[in-house]
């Protein structure tokens, strides 16, 4: 799925990175703990969080994630963005909650990948 | 043989905002080096986790990176309080982290033992009341 169709699936607003819509993304996962988030993902391309801080987007960047989805209407400082457009990172809001925006992706065909590979 | 390509970086103790700041930077010159993305990842983790390590628990440090032929060194040094107990601190989920580290995203004791999955060798040196050296390898 390309990720301006996320954003459309979310009906969320596109805030950094816009040069990078038409990419690519099969997987995605929802923490707020990035200790999790580098522990537990893998090759995720979408991550969806209700945590606002710079730390957010650095573990995006670790991970070789294509774009953060802050929910709850949370709003990303202009450092992040700043930090986003930097790492070419997609970064949106969306005024769903956690739960019911991983529900949506879920549902239109993204799994969680484990660390074998497995769904 | 190519001159080894070293960074070096001062990490601020007293502001959370920039942790993880020289792990980003390492990341990019690692990509504009022409690293393999595998081999970049694990760098760039391991150091993240480090490098975070080093705000939350010791109040900042030095991180240095040397790139050879052979391998990627990181090496994290830092003049914290030390870990009193190397091993109990390795064992995933082990932390000493509170509430306010929690909800900064962070102290589920799962760094340590993510930086040994991504790297070839690590090594641990500290002492309490004095500080921490992390030494960490990836072969290339
Ligand atoms: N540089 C350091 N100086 C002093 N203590 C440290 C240092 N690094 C780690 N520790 C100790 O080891 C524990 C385990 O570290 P680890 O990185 O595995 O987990 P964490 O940092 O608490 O949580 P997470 O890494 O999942 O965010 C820490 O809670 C802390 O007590
Ligand atoms: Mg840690």
């Amino acid at each position: 799925m390309k990720i301006k169709e996320i954003r459309d699936l979310l009906g969320a607003e596109v805030l950094a990175g816009e040069e990078n819509l038409e990419n690519d993304v099969t997987s995605a996962c929802c923490s707020d703990m990035m200790s999790d988030v580098l522990a537990y993902v893998k090759d995720q391309g979408v991550l969806i969080t209700g945590l606002i801080n710079p730390q957010v987007i650095r573990t995006a960047n670790m991970m070789d994630m294509l774009c953060v989805v802050f929910v709850r209407s949370k709003t990303p400082t202009d450092e992040m963005l700043e930090l986003a457009n930097e790492c070419g990172i997609v970064v949106m809001k969306s005024d769903k909650r956690a739960f019911e925006a991983s529900g949506i992706l879920y549902s239109n065909g993204f799994a969680p990948k484990t660390e074998d590979g497995n769904v | 043989m190519s001159d080894a390509v070293k960074f070096h970086f001062e990490v601020d103790g007293s502001d959370f905002s920039s942790a993880g700041a020289a792990s980003v930077m390492v990341k990019k010159k690692l990509r504009q080096l022409g690293y393999p993305p595998d081999i970049i990842r694990k760098v760039s983790i391991a150091m993240y986790e480090g490098e975070i390590n080093m705000v939350i628990h010791a109040n900042g440090g030095t991180a240095d990176v040397e790139v050879s032929d052979e391998e990627i060194v990181i090496t994290l040094s830092d003049r914290g309080p030390g870990i009193p107990n190397v091993e109990l601190a390795m064992q995933e989920g082990y932390s000493t982290a509170r509430e306010n580290i929690r909800n900064l995203g962070f102290g589920a004791g799962m760094g340590l033992p993510n930086m040994k999955k991504y790297t070839d060798s690590m090594k641990i040196d500290t002492v309490v009341g004095e500080g921490t050296t992390i030494t960490m390898t990836v072969k290339l």
